[in-house]
């Protein structure tokens, strides 16, 4: 009988401590099984964040590094100066990457430096018990929104990738999701971009991936996706905001040829 | 023999670090340490070395810790109040047993402050360099030549310990100049890092960086495990160094910049008879304990001089344990004590012995 289904080699055999019906156990999946297919997992250094997705240190079997909070790009700059033969990704919560970590974020995409970002974005601080995130929607109701996200006191939510693809540094910059199997493979698609640009030195590249936390929204793991199609998806459109992949391979292959 | 050359301290520290086979430098603009960083940029793209200058302290500092989990010697430098913001990485690292070097110009504090020469930051290099229990080894040259061999034992101990290790200068030994004899390139042997997370390769388990122990137990033991390798760096690493003391009634305690003015007034107070003598602790952490104990026994009492309101004079009172009176004298704000102010001080002190 034919295998068409299992566990990618670069996933690590143990139980995941995520909530059911989180979606971060797909975008772990989705991580490891671009690792296995562009055979990398021997060079790849892999950064853990902090938020709920911080034991990814022990989810994944390449190196792994835990970063403070929002310092994952800074730390991914010194291991890819350090190294540049090695293949370096972020795995970043909207707290991290838009918050406190913004100024890194916006930096080493600004750099350009030859990374991979992949950021969940489900709209709250997950690990703390539900706090209104950066990328909370208008009247979301939080821990630390009680009464709903008023943005004349908040402010707006940040669209992440719309804003970072102004930056001439950044190669592709592409929001997906993983709230339905198409869905689920084009952000498998978008991943392995990401790690390809990496590995051809294209430069900077980030995937958004608009994900769901059913525990901190209060709802069942159905509810929090028909909740994310909804409210997330008309807020947080889908799709490629930039993407030099292509231009920048043939500009590298000119090079070479000279 | 080698040649004799002029460096100003900031570039001197810049060169030894590059002999020392440091080839990636993060790091924000700041005064007064900013001789280094710029001889860091000239330099470091010839021999395909990496200068990066980060958005911010705080990032500076986490591209350090980046580097060095990549297992290759990074540092960074900067001023006191850079200093506050890369203290979080400080104590990542610490906490995930990472090395890497990082320099402190002092300047006058708190807050902005002011740019002038300072020693006000003792308490943040040996007791609080981010939160936590850890500590960092802490070095205090006092002349350029110090600075540039300094630069080799932090890098080699940090290494060695797997921990930060920090330069604490101040503006004036920064940005004066004096000659000096750069080691010879290629003499050094680099601590194999088998801890790296520098990709697997297939050859080994994966390796991980990490400061977490979400078991209380586990936390406790590895912060016991840690506190039992400093108890050990206490033990032989030590350094201070001692000026007429032999027969000291007065024992001056002073460390870089201070100690030099200190000197002077000792050379004065002698000529006028009096039995003073200085010890320059040379480590900040592991402080010289010992010496100053043993030290305790023959002289009859001690002077702190520091250019703060008082930091390191705890230090020396708890060496000597309330068995001699400790006095201090200090200025601040980026005053840097006169040799005759010192010697008012000796004087006046060794008059009521």
């Amino acid at each position: 009988m034919a295998i068409v289904f299992q566990r990618p080699k670069s996933l690590a055999e143990v139980n995941m401590h995520y909530c059911p019906g989180c979606t971060h156990g797909i975008i772990h999946r989705l991580i490891a099984e671009t690792i296995d297919e562009l055979e990398i997992e021997g060079k790849t250094v892999g950064i853990a964040p902090v938020g709920c997705s911080v034991r990814a240190y022990d989810y994944f079997n390449c190196d792994m590094v835990q970063a403070a909070h929002g310092r994952a790009p800074a730390v991914a700059t010194g291991l890819k100066r350090a190294r540049p033969d090695n293949i370096i990704f972020t795995y970043q919560g909207d707290g991290d990457l838009a918050a406190i970590g913004m100024a890194e974020t916006v930096h080493a995409a600004t750099r350009g430096e030859n990374i991979t970002v992949i950021f969940v974005n489900n709209a709250i601080y997950g690990m703390t018990g539900g706090q209104m995130a950066p990328t909370s929607l208008p009247g979301q109701v939080t821990q630390t929104s009680p009464y709903g996200r008023d943005v004349r006191a908040a402010g707006y939510p940040i669209r992440v990738c719309e804003l970072l693809s102004t930056l001439d540094g950044v190669t592709l910059a592409q929001r997906v999701a993983v709230d339905c199997v198409k869905n689920v493979r084009i952000a498998k698609k978008a991943i392995k971009k990401a790690f390809e640009n990496q590995v051809n030195g294209l430069g900077y590249s980030i995937v958004e991936v608009i994900s769901s936390c059913p525990t901190n929204w209060g709802l069942a793991p159905n509810e929090a996706l028909e909740w994310l199609r909804g409210n997330m998806l008309p807020y947080y459109p889908l799709g490629v905001y930039k993407d030099l992949s292509i231009d920048k391979s043939t500009d590298k292959s000119a090079e070479g040829g000279m | 023999m080698a040649e004799k050359v002029l460096m100003k301290g900031n570039e001197a520290l810049a060169e030894a670090a590059i002999c020392a086979g440091c080839r990636h430098f993060f790091g924000y603009p700041i005064t007064p340490q900013t001789e280094l960083a710029a001889y860091m940029a000239k330099v470091m793209p010839k021999i395909g070395g990496t200068y990066l200058q980060a958005e911010s302290e705080i990032a500076a500092i986490n591209m350090v810790l980046g580097a060095s989990a990549a297992g290759v010697r990074a540092m960074t430098s900067s001023s006191s109040p850079g200093i506050s913001l890369k203290s979080e990485g400080i104590s990542y690292m610490a906490g995930s047993d990472l090395p890497g070097l990082i320099i402190n110009v002092q300047r006058g504090g708190p807050g902005l402050g002011g740019i002038q020469p300072s020693q006000s930051d003792y308490w943040q290099a040996t007791k609080a360099t981010g939160h936590g229990d850890f500590q960092i080894l802490v070095f205090a040259p006092s002349t350029i030549q110090e600075m540039i061999d300094l630069v080799f034992t932090a890098f080699d101990l940090g290494d060695k310990y797997r921990m930060p290790a920090m330069i604490l200068l101040d503006g004036m030994l920064g940005q004066m100049m004096e000659p000096v004899v750069l080691p010879e390139k290629g003499k050094i042997s680099l601590t194999e890092k088998p801890w790296a997370a520098d990709g697997h390769g297939f050859k080994r388990q994966h390796n991980i960086i990490n400061s977490l122990y979400l078991d209380p137990a586990l936390l406790e033991r590895t912060n016991i495990q840690r506190f039992e390798r400093y108890a050990a760096i206490k033990e032989t690493e030590q350094r201070c160094e001692e000026y007429c003391t032999e027969d000291a009634d007065l024992v001056v305690v002073a460390f870089g910049a201070s100690s030099r003015i200190c000197r002077n007034a000792i050379v004065a107070a002698r000529a006028q008879g009096i039995k003073a003598g200085i010890l320059r602790p040379i480590t900040l952490w592991p402080f010289p304990t010992d010496a100053i104990l043993q030290l305790a026994q023959t002289a009859k009492a001690f002077l702190a001089v520091e250019m703060s309101m008082g930091q390191m004079v705890e230090d020396v009172k708890l060496a000597v344990n309330g068995a001699k009176p400790v006095r201090f004298y200090g200025r601040t704000g980026g005053i840097i004590p006169s040799p005759s102010e010192v010697l008012e001080q000796i004087k006046t002190i060794a008059g009521g012995m």
